[in-house]
């Protein structure tokens, strides 16, 4: 199972939720404790080594808040 | 670690402007990644039209034109005839296609001009807040159709696909949507072969894209996406209408 | 070339093609027809672009896309399309995007008809379009000076990034004339245009963008005020009128185009009666020739403002008059031309034409 990294341009966040809930492994949520500038919560990664870098989350971001690098 | 994904550079880095979870932003990627992978970035001219849209000119990262309500096709057209091998393309939403715009882009497709029309359909004006679209969906409450749309009142959605298939000059049209990762794969592969039949000069190419409007839908995000599947869909067939390269190869 | 007979709606397109056009975008209207049928054979033969549009409403806005791209491009029409016309005339305007219009008007208003009219003077000098704008408007009186304004419009245009209007009537669209195209053109300083969507491959590291969005209040301002700048310019650089008998005449009429090639006869008329009336015939509609008014001898009886139209240049005449003489008011409209005598009557009976 090849890993996943993300990275997060957490400033571009709209909090839409899209990549929590198009997230096959079920490892992304909102943090509802941190805001970001523009007064949203910004989403992180639970369990980081669960990450199989498909990126289907990236994908489905709106703002291109996400980004995924692979170990082969 | 090698990069799998990440912002394209076929988008300046302004941040969007659309509301959050509307799947313009998606779409504009899409439409970024595909200039940058067949490397005509620098030769794209992007016609940004009026509606929510109005703003892609500071998004799409080449040179770009805003052009009046409806008239993205004509003006594409000024464009492609004195400079044929540029890359001009032009982002629409339904009301300034489908309504205002539908002669427009009727005769463009029908001259055949090489252009590619990114046609965003949600069923719904945003930009002025949720007003009734001609693809509005029956039983859907706009703040124009409060009730619900009905055919007896507004008439049936118009299938902007259905009709321009019967247009000779159309090489490439798809319709496709965004709603989940596997839509959002072949939205991509749709948008970038529109951009590759034009690069070949083979004519009018148009993708129409599901898309959703969470605001004026009165819906969140995730739940947006839900009735793209739900309602948009069955209403609105996925496909492929012509593929004049495809119909090449078969003959 | 040596003189040629030529009907001036094809001299309009010939003196384009002088003028270096690139692209023509139009659709049909009478009665301006041969501009477009005569473009379409020879831009295209000549590898130039010529697209009959599928409405005045696209060509325009073919015009600002290509206009846009860089290329010196051009429109014609009549009255009704003009009128179609302005929703991408703003624009162009508000985007500064250099083009060429003809106008051939035509008695309105609605459909109205197809006979030679100047009822389209607002129209040109005030615009049908919404917003601060202008356009630099010429009114040629002959089909010669149609042709050399025809030739240095698209200089003009790329000059002050502006819409150049040239703005005839049916007459002289439909005439014929022996004329002369190859008198130069005034030499102009035109800049390479950096500012062309053309693709970023031909200006690395900047994004052109033609636009009128400005939804800052204060940057919408900011340009507001930049445009009346350059209106300025124009107004104190291209004004163009002609005085004709202006030594010490007893009456001056004010008339351009057409109507100002029937008050040249009511004048020679007058004369032989022993009236002296001189004549200012506006070329540019905008900027308008004030400062031929102060040339008007104090004595002079008064100004007879004569129009194919119920009283539009009347409006400038009053303001460039400022109040200083009785300013009196001769016009015909619907396609209706005047003969001579009946200025000739308008001038000894100024008073009953004098507007209150």
């Amino acid at each position: 199972m090849p890993k996943g990294k993300l990275t997060f341009d957490h400033e571009r966040c709209k909090g839409c939720g899209l990549c929590v809930e198009y997230c096959p492994q079920k490892i992304l949520y909102q943090d509802k404790k941190t805001l970001n500038d523009s007064g949203y919560n910004i989403v992180s990664v639970s369990e980081p080594d669960k990450c199989i870098g498909c990126a289907f989350c990236a994908m489905m971001c709106p703002d291109s808040v996400i980004k995924v690098e692979v170990d082969k | 670690m090698t990069v799998k994904y990440e912002k394209t550079k076929g988008l300046t880095d302004k941040p969007l402007s659309y509301c959050p979870g509307c799947t313009h932003g998606i779409v504009h990627k899409l439409v970024g990644e595909s200039l940058v992978e067949l490397d005509i970035l620098d030769r794209a001219i992007a016609i940004a039209s009026v509606g929510c849209s109005v703003f892609s000119y500071q998004f799409f990262n080449c040179d770009a034109q805003q052009a009046p309500h409806g008239r993205a096709c004509a003006e594409a057209t000024g464009i492609k005839r004195v400079l044929p091998d540029n890359i001009v393309f032009t982002y629409q939403g339904d009301g300034d296609l489908a309504s205002i715009g539908i002669a427009e882009t009727i005769h463009a497709a029908n001259r055949g001009e090489n252009i590619t029309v990114i046609f965003i359909n949600n069923a719904i004006y945003g930009m002025t807040g949720g007003q009734m679209a001609p693809t509005s969906l029956i039983g859907q409450k706009t703040t124009t159709s409060q009730d619900g749309r009905n055919q007896a009142d507004h008439g049936n959605p118009i299938k902007i696909s259905e009709m321009f298939k019967t247009i000779e000059g159309v090489a490439y049209l798809e319709r496709v949507a965004v709603n989940n990762p596997k839509n959002v794969i072949r939205a991509k592969k749709a948008i970038k072969k529109a951009f590759k039949y034009q690069k070949e000069k083979r004519g009018f190419t148009m993708i129409e894209v599901l898309s959703s409007c969470p605001v004026n839908w009165g819906m969140k995000p995730v739940d947006a996406l839900k009735w793209i599947e739900s309602d948009m869909i069955p209403n609105y067939p996925l496909g492929v209408f012509k593929d004049k390269g495809a119909d090449d190869e078969k003959n | 070339m040596a003189k040629v007979l030529m009907k001036g709606n094809e001299a309009i397109a010939l003196a384009a093609i002088k003028g270096g056009v690139d692209a023509f975008y139009g659709y049909p209207i009478t009665p301006q027809n041969e501009v477009p049928e005569y473009l379409s054979k020879h831009l295209l033969a000549n590898g130039k672009v010529f697209l009959q549009a599928e409405s005045e409403v696209a060509a325009i806005n073919m015009v600002y896309g290509a206009a846009g791209a860089g290329k010196r491009v051009m429109t014609s029409s009549s009255s009704p399309g003009i009128a179609l016309k302005q929703e991408g005339i703003s624009y162009i305007a508000a985007a500064e995007l250099p083009c060429v219009i003809v106008s051939v008007m035509r008695g309105g208003p609605g459909l109205g008809g197809i006979q030679p009219s100047q009822a389209d003077y607002y129209q040109a000098t005030r615009g049908g379009g919404n917003g601060d704008y202008q356009l630099i408007v010429y009114a040629p009186e002959s089909i010669q000076e149609t042709i050399d304004i025809m030739k240095e419009s698209f200089d003009i245009a790329d000059y002050y990034r502006n819409p150049v209007m040239v703005l005839v009537d049916g007459l002289i669209g439909q005439m014929m004339e022996s004329v002369d195209f190859d008198k130069p053109v005034k030499e102009r300083f035109l800049p390479e245009k950096d500012w062309a969507t053309n693709g970023t491959m031909n200006h690395p590291g900047k994004r052109n963008i033609a636009n009128s969005l400005q939804i800052d209040p204060k940057a919408l301002e900011q340009h507001n005020i930049h445009l009346q700048e350059k209106y300025n310019t124009v107004k104190k650089n291209e004004v163009r009128y002609e005085l004709i008998n202006f030594d010490d005449p007893e009456y001056v009429i004010v008339a351009y185009g057409t109507m100002a090639r029937i008050c040249r006869s009511a004048i020679e008329l007058l004369e032989k009666e022993g009236i002296s009336v001189g004549m200012i015939r506006p070329i540019s509609l905008f900027p308008y020739p004030k400062e031929a008014f102060a040339k008007i001898p104090d004595k002079a009886k008064g100004i007879l403002t004569c129009e194919l139209s119920q009283g539009q240049m009347l409006d400038d005449v009053l303001i460039a008059n400022n109040g200083k003489h009785k300013v009196g008011f001769f016009g015909r409209s619907g396609g209706m031309l005047p003969d001579p005598e009946e200025i000739v009557e308008a001038i000894k009976n100024f008073n009953e034409r004098v507007v209150k």
